[in-house]
């Protein structure tokens, strides 16, 4: 029998986010573990920060053709395509067990095509108990702006979080696409159309091809390069965009170790997200947040909030 | 609670085929429910666990037959006696014994023929006889006659080029010799199993497989649509019963 470590508010690893109190500053990303409950056979969730659950959308998606992902070096490709069941089954039916096996804030990732398919997800699932926070994923194709994703032009950006926050009252952020060039005047567009916090990075577009075949490895051709290859990349981006803006920034990318978590809370990060990483081990959140207090005492910080 | 991965001792890493090897793993197997399900192999300087099918479990020895297919692969295919491997146990839902019928036909293509050997030696240990029939390019591509011919079942080879057995696919065999049966299991190559699903008229479980990221059900890198909705092969699967399935 473990024995669970109650973490108060004040304890050194506390952190709070746009308002959201985290016990500690890991949080499970957006597509690598699912809507939670597929992971407490590994461990007790409630040992985690928070989670952001599965990109979801309006409409149920079943996503791309296979192969849905190639390795890279220290990395690897998806293009899972957003498969989800929609909101509405992940409010009747996902949510329910999410809540039965976590019962720490959840972040709800939203996905959309259009504006309005924006809204009306986060205008549902705003009110729904455990939800603490809407996080937009801003890296799919804008359908009716000419097929450019929204995260690429601040216009667009700008134009979802103030639609967005219309319809809500939870704090929103914005998940940040790499694929930019400037992604402080993408991270200021959000910031001055209003919104709490920020999460970066999404995945890189990459691609791989098969030398046997001399096809691309994954059926979309391209897809999201994540994993410990990008941390350097993810690591630069939130120290530029948490010295530019005054709202909160969740730093992702690469994460895989208590060392990692700190170093991104050094460049400006307030919490981070864990994707890939779980997917290779699926105690790597558990084995990260143990190691902290270690890796805390190592570098003489005594409070996580001091960092950032 | 399930433990996350565990540490395996390789005890024997031999060549069984021109492209194929046998590694017989050292660790804990009380984990394992069924045969056909697999394991996730952590190698080495590669981001991504390898999943290959549990070919036999004897004890606290677990044997896995594996294709050598590019880098990851090659690398595992390197490695000596006395290595320790971080391994995903006991992943996936295998065949079901109850659907095998009481006169099943297994049929195995390639290299998947390991899962089909651990369902056969299953179906003995529950005192039913099961006829198998494996199928290959050529005699050059055989793996696991003789483990097969050891079980002392109704057993038959086909080869695509005729150099063994009978020439043409598993189905020619089912026809030549008239195979009589109520219910099948398969694995191997794509064409092959959605040619048993569409022709066999019996009820049958298939084992798919696909490029998967982690093997537990979280990355949906593995789905196909089923006439149950979306499902992982990593998770919901990699056993299917055949009219569940959707071939496109």
């Amino acid at each position: 029998m473990e024995i669970k470590k109650k973490v108060s508010a004040n304890s050194p690893m506390a952190v709070e986010v746009a308002g959201v109190k985290m016990k500690n500053p890991v949080i499970p990303a957006s597509g690598c573990f699912g809507y939670g409950y597929g992971m407490s056979d590994f461990y007790d969730l409630d040992i985690l920060g928070a989670i952001s659950f599965k990109g979801t959308t309006l409409q149920p998606r079943f996503g791309n053709p296979l192969p849905r992902v190639a390795e890279c070096t220290s990395g690897m490709i998806n293009s899972v395509g957003l498969q989800n069941p929609g909101i509405d089954a992940v409010i009747s039916e996902e949510l329910p067990k999410m809540r039965e096996a976590f019962h720490g804030p959840i972040i709800a990732n939203i996905s959309g095509f259009s504006v309005d398919e924006y809204r009306e997800c986060c205008r549902r699932i705003s009110g729904e108990r455990g939800v603490e926070m809407i996080e937009l994923n801003v890296s799919c194709p804008n359908v009716h702006g000419g097929g450019m994703s929204f995260g690429t032009c601040t216009d667009s950006v700008s134009e979802v979080v103030r639609e967005v926050k219309k319809v809500t009252d939870l704090p929103v952020i914005v998940k940040l696409s790499p694929n930019v060039t400037d992604i402080v005047s993408i991270a200021r567009a959000a910031e001055d159309a209003g919104a709490d916090g920020l999460c970066l990075i999404n995945t890189l577009l990459g691609m791989r091809i098969d030398l046997k075949t001399r096809k691309p490895v994954v059926a979309n051709v391209m897809g999201g390069f994540s994993g410990q290859a990008v941390f350097p990349v993810a690591l630069r981006m939130v120290y530029q965009v948490a010295k530019a803006c005054r709202i909160p920034v969740i730093g992702c990318g690469g994460i895989a170790a208590a060392e990692d978590v700190l170093e991104m809370m050094m460049a400006g990060a307030k919490a981070v997200e864990v994707g890939t990483a779980n997917l290779i081990n699926p105690m790597a959140c558990k084995e990260i947040i143990e190691s902290l207090p270690t890796a805390m005492e190592k570098y003489g910080i005594k409070k996580l909030e001091e960092l950032s | 609670m399930n433990k996350g991965s565990c540490e395996y001792t390789i005890i024997d890493n031999s060549w069984i085929g021109n492209n194929t090897k046998m590694m017989i793993l050292e660790g804990p197997t009380e984990s394992f429910s069924a045969p056909g399900q697999f394991i996730n192999i952590a190698i080495p300087g590669f981001t991504l666990r390898r999943p290959i099918s549990v070919c036999d479990i004897e004890g606290d020895y677990l044997t896995i037959v594996y294709d050598v297919v590019g880098g990851g692969t090659e690398r595992l295919a390197e490695m000596h006696p006395d290595t320790k491997l971080d391994i995903l146990p006991a992943l996936g839902n295998g065949f079901d014994i109850a659907k095998c019928g009481k006169s099943p036909l297994l049929l195995a293509g390639g290299v998947g023929c390991p899962p089909i050997y651990s369902l056969a030696k299953t179906l003995l240990a529950n005192e039913i006889l099961p006829t198998v029939i494996l199928g290959f390019n050529s005699s050059e591509r055989m793996i696991m006659i003789e483990q097969f011919e050891n079980l002392d079942i109704p057993f038959h080879v086909a080869t695509l080029d005729g150099s063994y057995g009978t020439k043409g696919y598993v189905t020619d065999v089912i026809r030549e010799e008239n195979i009589i049966a109520d219910a099948f299991s398969a694995c191997g190559p794509l064409p092959m199993l959605r040619s048993l699903c569409e022709h066999l008229e019996m009820p049958g479980q298939v084992s798919l497989e696909a490029r998967m990221a982690c093997g537990f059900g979280i990355c949906m890198c593995c789905s196909v649509e089923s006439r149950k909705g979306p499902k992982r092969i990593c998770k919901d699967g990699p056993v299917f019963d055949k009219e569940d399935l959707i071939w496109k």
